[in-house]
């Protein structure tokens, strides 16, 4: 699955991240740590829904489930077939 | 007792910890009606000093106009003092409809609704036209009471980057499926003063089938050739789906707002929007006053022409004495200063040589761009702008900032 990590990562950092901010890795936290704030998840659980075909519920869309590259990624493994 | 010395505790150490966080704010009491030279007390109970306003939402120099305050006189006169009652039991009067009627007309739309406020406008007008099949999508910059409106809705949310068109197109890609799109953005941007693309926008929301809601309180009466607000500088007049705006600032600057835009969207806020529904509308004499105001900005452009100038005056002055600003060509002028703890000192330094203006730091602005917001005002004449250009440069050199690059500025002072 590192196609999904590098899209994950690729996609955050390019919808979230102001010009000139670090940049992040698998690991950085993304709720927690301010990057992504609880309005922006929407994009971010619809982006891939529609990229992997998959739908995530509104429960296990938590800020802790995105929370990470590595934590995103592990959340959208279990909706893939 | 319920309130008990723990719970008392737990709200002191708060307070303490925003004071330490130093972003206690304190309230300077104005002895004088809003004006360009104000009488001020701060800190509490010193004596008062006269000082030249810079920050005030007072644009066109109305909010103590003699016709204004006449005005508002006669209509306490002939209509009374408060309503005691919402809009749809018995706290509508005629002038209510009247001025309802007029803003129709001066911001060129079908309809418009009055609300307290424009924060309870924006409190009331995403839940009136929304269902959770439908989808908001708002810059990342826009004002903190759209933001708490959009909160209250269930439709869902998402934002784009600062006026990034292209980044805006992306989301209502994204977000195609969804029974209705609403765009949302400022017209002018409180705290950077730059103006929404709403050309672009309106393009965008054509291509895609989507709504716009604009909110144009730091644009109504002043921005556009005859002051109709951003839609009109921006060549789409009669485009926007959904304006509100404040009569807090340019508009007489008392209170009260509205909603005015596609005529079916303002009736449902008749119907819905609970800030509407549970709550006085305007008071008579704050209606008043906003519909003599609209009176004087119908006659004349003069104001909006002469606040026009002003802020070209002061953005040239501040250019050439060394500042840093924020490019823009509305009357917000920000004086950029990048740290919070100097924007403080600089307000300070600025009141001592009789200049009134406030540093803004995170979280009203990102981190790191902290801010003088200076706000011009048609009621400036050029002796006041040259007298606190004088202070500006003297503080700026007292500071050691003028000349100096934001990188530099930032090598000084940091973050």
């Amino acid at each position: 699955m590192e196609d999904l990590k590098d899209a994950v990562l690729k996609y955050v950092s390019e919808e979230y991240l102001e010009e000139g901010s670090d940049p992040i890795t698998y690991d950085t936290p993304l709720i927690s740590g301010g990057i992504v704030d609880s309005f922006s998840m929407v994009s971010l659980k619809r982006f891939l829904e529609n990229r992997y075909k998959i739908s995530i519920p509104d429960g296990d869309a938590t800020p802790e489930a995105f929370d990470s590259v590595n934590k995103i990624v592990v959340l959208v493994k279990r909706f893939v077939s | 007792m319920a309130y008990s010395d723990k719970v008392r505790a737990l709200y002191q150490d708060q307070l303490k910890a925003i004071q330490d966080a130093g972003i206690f704010k304190m309230e300077r009491y104005i002895h004088s009606p809003q004006a360009a030279d104000i009488d001020v007390e701060f800190p509490a109970g010193s004596s008062l000093k006269k000082v030249i306003n810079m920050c005030a939402n007072n644009y066109l120099g109305l909010s103590s106009h003699p016709d204004v305050v006449k005005a508002a006189h006669e209509g306490l006169d002939s209509r009374g003092y408060g309503m005691s009652s919402v809009r749809f039991i018995c706290g509508t009067q005629d002038i209510h409809r009247e001025l309802e009627d007029r803003l129709t007309k001066f911001l060129g739309t079908e309809a418009t609704i009055l609300f307290p406020s424009c924060m309870d406008a924006n409190a009331g007008v995403f839940e009136a036209v929304l269902t959770k099949d439908d989808v908001m999508i708002s810059d990342r910059l826009v004002h903190a009471s759209l933001i708490d409106g959009i909160r209250l809705c269930s439709a869902m949310h998402d934002t784009f980057k600062h006026s990034d068109m292209a980044h805006l197109e992306s989301k209502l890609q994204l977000h195609a499926d969804k029974r209705l799109k609403l765009v949302i953005t400022d017209g002018v941007f409180s705290m950077d003063g730059d103006t929404a693309k709403l050309d672009e926008m309106v393009a965008l929301c054509e291509k895609y089938e989507a709504l716009l809601l604009v909110d144009d309180s730091h644009s109504s009466g002043f921005i556009g050739k005859t002051g109709r607000g951003t839609h009109e500088k921006c060549g789409v007049m009669g485009k926007i789906d959904l304006i509100t705006t404040t009569f807090g600032k340019a508009l007489g600057g008392a209170s009260g707002g509205c909603v005015s835009g596609r005529k079916e969207l303002v009736e449902m806020c008749r119907q819905r929007a609970r800030p509407y529904l549970f709550s006085n509308t305007i008071a008579p004499v704050v209606v008043a006053g906003v519909l003599k105001v609209l009176d004087i900005l119908s006659l004349t452009t003069e104001r909006r022409d002469k606040l026009e100038k002003n802020a070209a005056y002061w953005r040239k002055g501040l250019t050439e004495a060394g500042f840093v600003l924020r490019e823009g060509d509305t009357p917000i002028v920000p004086v950029m200063l990048f740290n919070a703890k100097l924007s403080q000192d600089f307000s300070r330094a600025l009141y001592d040589e009789g200049v009134y203006a406030i540093g803004f730091f995170f979280p009203v602005v990102p981190q790191g761009q902290a801010r003088i917001r200076t706000q011009i005002s048609a009621a400036h004449e050029i002796h006041h702008l040259d007298k606190a250009l004088e202070a500006f440069t003297k503080v700026g050199g007292k500071f050691n900032i003028l000349g100096k690059t934001k990188q530099e500025i930032i090598d000084m002072y940091g973050m």
